[in-house]
């Protein structure tokens, strides 16, 4: 049983079909880069597992379980983290409390402590910052916050929406980094990227989305040599 | 790890306290100074003469010596307007939304409470109460209207606000004026059906009227009502308990991030619309306390007491920068203060022209010219910096 699997989903924004049968799945241990042009439905995707939005026809398993019928907040509470689009910083809020907000549905507060020294042993710059205002930080370290955020709660999975979007080409570097090493502490990782040659190195499978559908799917390796591919993602 | 935790909550109480003396202290001192130069202005003008001639001293003497009492009765008035702000900002802060019903809200509160004690009057309970007594059965009352009150605005949330939490909020906004309208005639109807009256009189017991003399200046006294001090009190533990839920426990932050960013707030595992609810019932019992003490200042009610007392605290709430909780005591201070000066000298001052009637008159020109200068309150925040 894949970890998270998602089955023929249709998702609508009004009447426009954005979502039409997207099927993947992403195994216990994996990362998964889910890659496609501006428009292609990857943000959707994400937003139709994490239950911000209900998609209208298909199924979404996470363990085995109908998830696509639950608000998120039930969503999470089931396993599942989502770094958002553009971070979700909550910005009058210190470091600490976006911190604390991520394991807002842990009630052992040694586990939270713990998480939260973990979360600064990764990140000592967001150390530096605990009392500062998340709104006051610079992209990078929002991003590494909504990172360290997104694992305060021990998830199943880490769903990443375009980690590197908008950062430095030295602070993308870094960001990757950071999720391989994720990955090798044993977080399964759904990765949504612009960045499809950054992505595709990383990860292990990738699917190439074309609007609203799946069109490609193979190892990260295969698809970073596929001509299409590279030729419509990676300007070869 | 454990110190400096006990001493951020320990801040965390300590804080509004310090915030409370400094406005009040603050808009008090300018207010008063404000009005000296208004009187070393007006010397040997008509108004000078005429109370040199009834009452024997000059204009600057007699506003300095009834500053003190004029300063209370702005500090009391204030906190109950800060109160009712509290509401008003709370519900924007979540939903950027105006609770126009908030008015009715205070009055139901203000109702609920008068009416647990006029029933405990005719159990013959307030007659012959202690002080101490007395004091529990005002605690009682309050307790009561703030349960129906935030009762109330959770019910006028789950009912008229959150189906349309999607739509443009002028639509909400109509929603509220008519909800706003249906409480005060709820309300009336109410109250016309079972005591043939609609408006209430809250029972005298206890020594709230009494009065405390504080000092002298000349041969004036300087006193304070019992009433007031309670209200002051009252308030202030309020403001305090309010400030420490929202600033340092769980289900204050998770509030706070809601009011930030609802999607993200889900996506963390809170319950965004529980969270909603959650500011409703507390701005609703905050607006229900102040109406049990406003009733208790003012003593008679009827169902349309909550609109000036509203549309002055919303003003406050704006006036202070709306969505900012400090901002709505700010504000709720200063409007109290201008309003109980210009009720005071108004009259004195123009020689009767204008008598302490179109205090709120004056009350609302103030505050118009801070809002041109000062869009976003005195303590707003540009609202880029928000989003």
């Amino acid at each position: 049983m894949a970890l998270l699997e998602l089955n023929d989903i249709h998702s609508y924004y009004g009447n426009i079909h954005a979502l039409m049968g997207v099927s993947l799945k992403v195994e216990q241990g994996e990362i998964v880069a889910l890659i496609g042009a501006n428009g292609a439905g990857k943000t959707t995707t994400l937003r139709s597992i994490s239950g911000l939005l209900h998609p209208r026809r298909g199924t979404v398993l996470l363990e085995g379980k109908e998830i696509h019928h639950m608000s998120p907040n039930v969503v999470h509470k089931h396993g599942l983290g989502l770094v958002p689009e553009g971070r979700g910083i909550f910005p009058a809020l210190t470091v600490t409390e976006n911190l604390e907000m991520g394991a807002y549905i842990l009630d052992d507060k040694k586990q939270i402590e713990e998480n939260m020294e973990n979360a600064f042993t990764l990140f000592p710059r967001l150390k530096e910052r605990a009392q500062q205002k998340g709104g006051t930080l610079s992209g990078g370290e929002q991003q590494m916050l909504a990172t360290a955020r997104g694992l305060m709660s021990n998830p199943k999975i880490l769903l990443m929406d375009e980690p590197s979007m908008g950062l430095a080409p030295v602070l993308v570097d870094q960001i990757f980094d950071i999720i391989r090493e994720l990955n090798a502490r044993g977080t399964t990782i759904l990765l949504v990227e612009q960045n499809a040659l950054m992505a595709l190195s990383i990860a292990h499978r990738g699917y190439v989305l074309q609007t609203g559908q799946i069109v490609l799917t193979d190892t990260g390796q295969n698809l970073k040599a596929n001509d299409m591919v590279r030729k419509a993602y990676l300007g070869a | 790890m454990r110190l400096p935790m006990g001493w951020r909550n320990l801040r965390q109480i300590l804080l509004p306290i310090g915030q409370t003396v400094v406005f009040v202290t603050g808009a008090g001192a300018i207010c008063s100074a404000v009005m000296l130069l208004l009187a070393l202005v007006f010397r040997g003008s008509g108004a000078d003469q005429a109370l040199q001639a009834t009452q024997g001293v000059g204009i600057l003497t007699y506003t300095f010596n009834s500053l003190p009492q004029v300063l209370i009765d702005g500090m009391t008035i204030g906190f109950v307007y800060a109160a009712i702000a509290l509401g008003y900002t709370m519900v924007y802060g979540v939903l950027q939304f105006i609770n126009f019903a908030h008015s009715e809200i205070f009055a139901l509160g203000a109702f609920c409470g008068v009416e647990s004690l006029i029933a405990l009057n005719k159990m013959g309970l307030l007659a012959q109460a202690s002080t101490l007594a007395a004091f529990m059965y005002l605690g009682l009352a309050l307790l009561v209207g703030m349960a129906s009150a935030g009762g109330m605005a959770v019910l006028v949330e789950r009912v008229a606000y959150r189906p349309l939490r999607n739509s443009p909020t002028l639509v909400a906004l109509i929603s509220a004026i008519g909800v706003s309208f249906a409480l005060q005639d709820l309300i009336r109807l109410t109250e016309s059906l079972t005591t043939g009256q609609f408006y209430r009189v809250i029972p005298t017991f206890g020594n709230f009227d009494e009065r405390i003399n504080l000092f002298r200046i000349g041969s004036k006294v300087v006193d304070i009502q019992v009433k007031s001090v309670v209200v002051i009190v009252a308030a202030v533990l309020m403001l305090v308990a309010l400030n420490y839920v929202v600033g340092s426990t769980k289900v204050g932050k998770a509030i706070r991030a809601v009011a930030q960013d609802k999607n993200t707030a889900a996506l963390m595992g809170i319950n965004v619309n529980a969270m909603i609810s959650l500011t409703f019932l507390v701005g609703g019992a905050l607006g229900g306390a102040a109406g049990v003490m406003y009733a208790l200042k003012f003593t008679r009610i009827d169902p349309f007491v909550g609109f000036m007392p509203g549309i002055k605290a919303f003003a406050a709430a704006v006036l202070g920068g709306i969505g900012n909780l400090t901002g709505a005591l700010l504000g709720g201070m200063v409007l109290g203060m201008i309003e109980s000066f210009a009720g005071a000298y108004l009259g004195t001052y123009t020689m009767g022209a204008f008598g302490a009637e179109y205090k709120d008159m004056v009350a609302f020109l103030i505050l118009i010219v801070v809002i041109v200068f000062r869009p976003n309150g005195l303590l707003g925040e540009h609202v880029s910096q928000k989003a």
